[in-house]
């Protein structure tokens, strides 16, 4: 039961993760129509950059958090506004390859400057090592960093169904066309929702960097996984990947801890389900074929 | 940009080719050439390097099947040659056939792994194709490297025989090697060429430029896309067993997903929908990095990353697009030309 329990914090926190960057994601997808292929890579971004900034000027953890997140959006912006914005009005395909293009430049630049070795880091001061809940010894980091997503993805979702801007955004993800003949102006908001895209996966690199190896390759997987939850969640459904996000943490948990070496085929395996029995994925809608 | 498709597809093609007499007869010559390049290119070029090139060329020529025939985008075909390097490997190893049956036998593999994985992707188009092939690919990964008594995991397949009826010039020096392989690429080649040319290459066009209406004429569209979903992963197996011959060993760098990505570099370089454009790419880009990993530059993918970004950016049509669109408009201008002096 113990067991049970560690898996289950392990696979939440992962699962945070994932539910937060296939958030980000999602939402690109929804208003801008692009599958950002360097989401993984801006992922990495947020944790390397959190560890220069330790490394180099003393910023801890908790300046990092909200520093690493608006540095990633202003680099999101930088991305839509000088590659991305180019190719919008082309088959969506070439924004796939442009952001590809865009990750190998960033993961061999991250490895050219700081070595392929990881850097160091520590858990933020304050949630070092463990406390006892209902017998069992429980990371303190890990049920920060499980709440910490959990609160983040409420807050989008607030943020996308009780305010303006939210309202303007779902709109648009809904159908730019409409949008636009009822007259919100939809290119507006391109710039801001890639940035934004973009934070949330620096936001999840930051978080993953007390626990995880931080080096240019550490966003490699993760950009797998990621495109296999928002398969399973539904490409165009913000509820789909956050559900999908949290699922494919446990399963990837559940996996390490009772399947063993095989466990990452199970996500897989998962999607092939998913695939096979709802193509759109658990909260998409059939696309027009 | 020369194409006047009614089509909603949005990838720009160059326009197919219309066949006249003299298009025809430039045609041979080129094949000519074409061939006479292949066969010098061990004098020029260091002959594992050429190897590569042609394994590589026959590689995105298996993804241009797809991605400019039948606009699907496979993001996952590392899957395939990689399969194809380590089943050429382990029958080569094990079963000590001479090479080419060997390479044979690891392309049957690829295309019996390419039947399920194929028949889950075609549910989905688009881009959604490209993540559930990538995602496919990276289990195989996974697999390959978790698997260690069969594959070696991280070590690889090391000490795969280049076994070709007890002719030792041809098993130990490149040289000659690059001369008993590069029938079974120009095999691929030709393969891939008869697909194009042939009433179903015309189904496959069809249906990457309105799958809507090539499903209202009666065809299968889901059917036709697997076929040559399997059809590719063949070819890609048999560029990738060629490879690991070549190189005597399979490592897991055949079944990363950057694999995947670097094939669709070099194909969209050298122009998608164009077939001949893959050989072109795979040299510019085998070469550079050969070039550049002789020089001790580490760091390939931020050249090869800034590459694949400009052409995207500015440059779709890749080198044989180009050079195509470039001859059709001095063509047209000379026909205009000659018109107006009649």
């Amino acid at each position: 039961m113990s067991a049970f329990i560690q898996y289950t914090l392990q696979g939440l926190a992962n699962g945070g993760f994932y539910a937060l960057s296939a958030l980000g994601l999602a939402v690109i997808f929804g208003v801008l129509g692009v599958v950002n292929f360097s989401h993984g890579a801006c992922y990495m971004l947020g944790a390397v950059i959190s560890a220069v900034l330790l490394d180099q000027l003393g910023l801890g953890f908790w300046v990092a958090l909200p520093l690493v997140t608006v540095l990633m959006f202003g680099f999101g912006v930088l991305m839509e506004r000088l590659l991305v914005r180019w190719l919008l009005k082309l088959d969506p395909l070439y924004n796939f390859l442009l952001t590809f293009g865009v990750t190998l430049f960033l993961v061999d630049f991250v490895k050219r400057r700081y070595g392929v070795s990881s850097l160091p880091y520590q858990v933020p001061a304050g949630l070092e090592g463990r406390v006892e809940i209902a017998g069992v010894g429980l990371s303190k980091y890990l049920i920060f960093a499980a709440l910490f997503s959990v609160l983040v993805c409420v807050g989008v979702w607030m943020l996308l169904t009780k305010t303006r801007i939210g309202m303007i955004v779902r709109a648009s993800t809904e159908n730019a066309e409409r949008s636009r003949a009822l007259g919100i102006n939809v290119g507006r908001w391109v710039t801001p929702v890639f940035g934004f895209g973009i934070a949330l996966a620096g936001l999840a690199g930051v978080l993953a960097a007390p626990f995880r190896a931080i080096n240019a390759d550490m966003g490699s997987t993760f950009i797998i996984i990621l495109f296999a939850v928002v398969v399973i969640g539904g490409l165009g459904s913000i509820l789909g990947a956050v559900v999908a996000g949290f699922l494919v943490g446990l399963v990837e948990a559940y996996g390490q801890g009772y399947a063993g070496q095989f466990s990452q085929v199970l996500i897989f395996v998962l999607m092939a389900a998913v695939v096979l029995v709802r193509p759109a994925g658990l909260f998409g809608r059939e696309e027009a074929a | 940009m020369s194409q006047q498709m009614t089509s909603k597809v949005e990838l720009e093609l160059p326009a197919g080719p219309v066949v006249t007499e003299r298009r025809a007869s430039l045609r041979w010559l080129m094949l000519a050439v074409g061939l006479v390049v292949v066969l010098a290119l061990p004098w020029f070029v260091y002959p594992p390097v050429a190897m590569d090139i042609a394994a590589w060329g026959l590689f995105a020529i298996s993804v241009d099947l797809l991605l400019g025939y039948t606009g699907l985008l496979s993001f996952g075909h590392a899957a395939f040659w990689g399969t194809s390097a380590y089943a050429t490997g382990l029958i080569a190893i094990h079963v000590g056939l001479p090479f080419p049956v060997a390479v044979i036998g690891g392309a049957v593999v690829a295309m019996v792994i390419a039947v399920p994985t194929g028949y889950l992707a075609v549910r989905r188009t688009g881009i959604y194709f490209a993540m559930v092939t990538l995602a496919f690919a990276q289990m195989l990964y996974f697999i390959a490297n978790q698997w260690r008594d069969v594959t070696g995991g991280e070590n690889g397949l090391q000490g795969i025989p280049k076994s070709f009826f007890g002719i030792e010039l041809v098993e130990t020096d490149s040289f000659y090697f690059y001369y008993a392989a590069i029938p079974l690429i120009l095999l691929g080649v030709l393969i891939a060429w008869r697909i194009v040319n042939s009433p179903f290459g015309r189904v496959l066009v069809a249906i990457r430029d309105n799958p809507a209406r090539a499903r209202a004429l009666g065809y299968d569209v889901e059917r036709y896309k697997i076929l040559v979903f399997v059809l590719s992963a063949g070819l890609a197996g048999l560029a990738g067993g060629v490879f690991s011959i070549s190189h005597g060993f399979a490592s897991l760098q055949e079944l990363v997903w950057t694999t995947s990505g670097k094939v669709v570099l070099i194909t969209v370089l050298g122009g998608i929908g164009t077939l001949w454009g893959g050989p072109l790419g795979a040299a510019v880009v085998v070469l550079l990095e050969d070039k550049l990993a002789s020089s001790g530059f580490n760091g390939i993918g931020i050249i090869t990353g800034t590459i694949f970004v400009v052409i995207v950016l500015a440059f779709r049509h890749g080198i044989w697009g180009t050079a195509r669109n470039g001859v059709n408009a001095w063509l047209h201008r000379r026909r205009v030309k000659s018109g107006q002096s009649m």
